[in-house]
């Protein structure tokens, strides 16, 4: 019995339980005491009962049981000896797991032959392609797997009806006219809504601690002075096994890069995305107001990978060509450089700042315009001594957010930026990204435990520190200013 | 432009030689109409605001006080969907007229809001804000004479003298309002326009404005809203009734708390609506 199957009923006795709950309930209305909780709270009271621990349930049986399965399976396969035709105990149980899986596709009573050979075009017919390097031993391996775990399936089904009924019976008999069935619902849902936001938090703790693990990994071969202090990058390729050439990890190229294409974009982003935020909130009337927002809204909703080809495709050249053409021959603006990548991450940008920006405009209170105003002083004298002023340290965490993406932003540079970890000041030459090398060090055939790979998660979690960080003061910057005006 | 400064001249010398006179009409307003997009507001109000005294509008809720008072600097300007029409003259010159710059009003015309509104800044900065737009002060030491004589006007320089550098918005309420009232004065206006300048704060804070209200009219012509019949027959020498976007009437302020010509204004201050 399939555990969605299960799911499904239980939730039908859920809904019976929740009917009978309401009905009961409102028939012990009589009129003469208060009832305490009203009758559809009974309903729910009950319908909670009857799903919730089976579900529950039922969802500790199905982990415990694919364990349990697991090592069944582990139990059952062959000693394994040096002339073993699968290279490991792993995957020869996936196999067996994956042969038992195309099992269950055949129509019941078919007569099973006992080698894979016999068996592989009976699977195809059905659809299930399966590894060639099967072995005839497993078929009864899986065959026994199947029955074990329909034998698990049915009584975990049975426990879990029972479970539910006896829940939905518990629930209807504690049905009484002054019985608390809606402190019951409420504490429940406070439990759920509480469930749902750990769940953002325990992610994000688990996110961190499984980078740290890879990046404590990796310190252990390379040190944390030459990571974060070294100025060359250059981390070799590592065959499977070698000891010998290390490369060299020098964060700080990659840094820099980071944080000039950053301060690029931020320097285009910023200007233009604060004056048309103080023109939108300021300046233009509803009509043209209720266009442009959303044009410009609609310039955040482009992926990024579609500027990156923009800037690889169309700019980079672009630019090239018209450097090559002022200088007549040899271009100073290579086809990727930060210039051109931290222009086109700008573009991107001006949306996040005019609208963030637009907000807190908007927020500054309407006697402070006014209060201005009838001072004589004019439009613009208003927004440069009153509300800029007033909205400022708003703005700024605005800009602290906005240039925590730009340093998180991966795909504009990736295409954008070049990969070449140079250090140098001129904008117009190729430089990369802590982004672009976590990209480079994860995709492409290089042994996982090799800090060549490794070195991706030290990235990452220096990457994430700095965000961290700046959304910190962001957030920290913009909670101080909302008191002001409260 | 030149003709204003001399008129502003003239009326200068005018006022210390008509200080005691009753009769100088500051304002006028003429079959003044306002709209906000279909609706109007205000019909046809023709009403007289006369030099160095207090004139208080009052009337129930929504019968258009605020918002002829805030077509007296043209502050409806600030809002989509106003229109005005009418006349409303300043010694003799039409402020709608398009010759007149709406920057240059507003520092004849002060306005003192219902709800004090310092500016997130020190109340030293708060004050030197106007007198720093309209390049009144070309030396530090002038703007701290400016501040200093603006707070001592508005009654508020001995509590804050030893804390000029602190935020405005640090103050209490009554003070606020002072500091307000202060920054208007800041600019040396003609008139200051009041739009319920008691009505966020506690009596004692209120008894302290209003007495000040009525020692500025020594220098200003001032105009002030208020839903206090009480207030207005403390610090006004006329009073003038709206009743639905309409004058009902207008006259000394004695002669209309003790006998008004019209039934609805006699209703009102009595309590009987509003």
């Amino acid at each position: 019995m399939s555990s969605l199957l299960v799911l499904a009923i239980v939730i039908a006795i859920g809904v019976v339980a929740f009917v009978i709950g309401r009905q009961r309930a409102a028939a012990q209305d009589t009129g003469k005491v208060k009832p305490h909780s009203r009758a559809h709270y009974h309903g729910w009271w009950a319908f909670l009962l009857a799903v919730l621990p089976a579900v529950l349930l039922l969802a500790v049986w199905d982990i415990g049981s694919s364990f349990y399965l697991d090592r069944h399976i582990h139990a059952a396969l062959p000693e394994r000896t040096v002339d073993s035709k699968v290279a490991s105990e792993a995957l020869d149980a996936s196999l067996v797991k994956s042969l038992a899986k195309g099992l269950r596709r055949l129509d019941a009573g078919t007569p099973l032959p006992a080698t894979f050979a016999e068996l592989q075009p009976l699977l195809i017919a059905k659809g299930v392609a399966l590894a060639s390097d099967t072995q005839d031993y497993m078929i009864p391996i899986a065959v026994d797997a199947n029955s074990v775990q329909d034998r698990l399936g049915l009584f975990g089904a049975v426990v879990t009806f029972a479970l539910s009924v006896a829940g939905a019976f518990y629930a209807l008999r504690q049905i009484a006219p002054r019985a608390r069935a809606r402190n019951n619902v409420e504490r429940l849902m406070l439990w759920g809504l509480l469930a749902a936001s750990t769940i953002a938090i325990l992610t994000t703790v688990g996110i961190v601690l499984s980078m740290l693990f890879q990046t404590i990994t990796f310190f252990e071969s390379v040190s944390p002075m030459s990571f974060f202090f070294g100025t060359v990058w250059d981390p070799r390729f590592a065959a499977a096994g070698s000891g010998g050439s290390q490369g060299q990890f020098g964060l700080i190229p990659l840094l820099a890069g980071t944080l000039y294409i950053a301060a690029v974009a931020l320097v285009v982003a910023v200007p233009v995305g604060l004056m048309s935020a103080v023109y939108m909130s300021e300046y233009a009337s509803r009509s043209v107001r209720s266009v442009v927002k959303p044009a410009l809204e609609l310039l955040a909703g482009i992926p990024t990978i579609v500027y990156g080809i923009f800037a690889v495709v169309t700019l980079g050249p672009f630019l090239r060509d018209l450097s090559a053409a002022l200088t007549g021959g040899s271009p100073f603006i290579q086809g990727q450089s930060i210039f051109t990548a931290g222009l086109v991450m700008g573009v991107m940008l001006i949306p996040v700042v005019s609208s963030l920006s637009d907000d807190i405009i908007t927020a500054v209170p309407r006697a402070m315009r006014d209060g201005s105003l009838g001072l004589g002083a004019t439009r613009s004298e208003t927004i440069k001594r009153v509300i800029l002023p007033a909205a400022l340290p708003g703005i700024v965490g605005a800009i602290l957010l906005t240039a925590s993406r730009a340093i998180g932003e991966t795909m504009i540079v990736v295409l954008a930026a070049g990969v070449a970890a140079n250090l140098t000041a001129n904008p117009f030459e190729a430089m990369t990204t802590i982004t672009v090398k976590i990209v480079n060090q994860l995709t492409g055939d290089l042994e996982f435990n090799s800090p060549q790979t490794l070195v991706a998660f030290a990235l990452g979690l220096t990457l994430f520190a700095l965000t961290l960080v700046m959304n910190i003061v962001a957030l920290y910057i913009v909670r101080k200013y909302r008191e002001q005006y409260e | 432009m030149n003709i204003m400064t001399e008129q502003t001249l003239e009326n200068a010398v005018g006022d210390k030689m008509n200080a005691k006179s009753n009769e100088v009409i500051k304002m006028r307003g003429d079959k003044v109409g306002v709209f906000y997009g279909e609706k109007q507001a205000l019909f046809d109000v023709n009403l007289d605001v006369r030099q160095n005294q207090v004139t208080a509008l009052i009337g129930p809720s929504g019968c258009g006080k605020s918002t002829f008072l805030r077509c007296l600097n043209r502050m409806n300007d600030t809002i989509d969907s106003a229109r005005v029409t009418g006349k409303i003259t300043l010694d003799e010159d039409d402020i709608y007229d398009k010759n007149i710059d709406v920057v240059e009003l507003r520092a004849r015309v002060g306005m003192v809001f219902q709800k004090p509104n310092p500016f997130p800044k020190s109340i030293y900065e708060n004050v030197a804000y106007g007198p720093r737009i309209h390049g009144l002060a070309k030396r530090k030491s002038d703007m701290d004479q400016i501040v200093e004589s603006s707070l001592k006007k508005a009654a508020i320089w001995n509590e804050v003298k030893d804390r000029l550098q602190e935020p405005g918005t640090g103050l209490s309420g009554g003070q606020q309002q002072r500091l307000c009232i202060a920054r208007a004065i800041a600019v040396s206006p003609e008139v200051i326009l009041m739009d319920e300048p008691c009505s966020a704060l506690d009596p004692i804070a209120t008894a302290r404005v209003e007495e000040l209200i009525d020692e500025l009219r020594q220098n200003y012509t001032i105009v002030i809203v208020t839903h206090s019949m009480q207030q207005a027959a403390r610090v006004s020498q006329r009073t003038a009734m709206f009743h639905l976007g309409y004058l009902v009437e207008e006259g000394a302020t004695d002669k209309m708390f003790t006998n008004p010509d019209d039934k609805r204004t006699q209703d009102y201050i009595t309590g009987r609506f509003g």
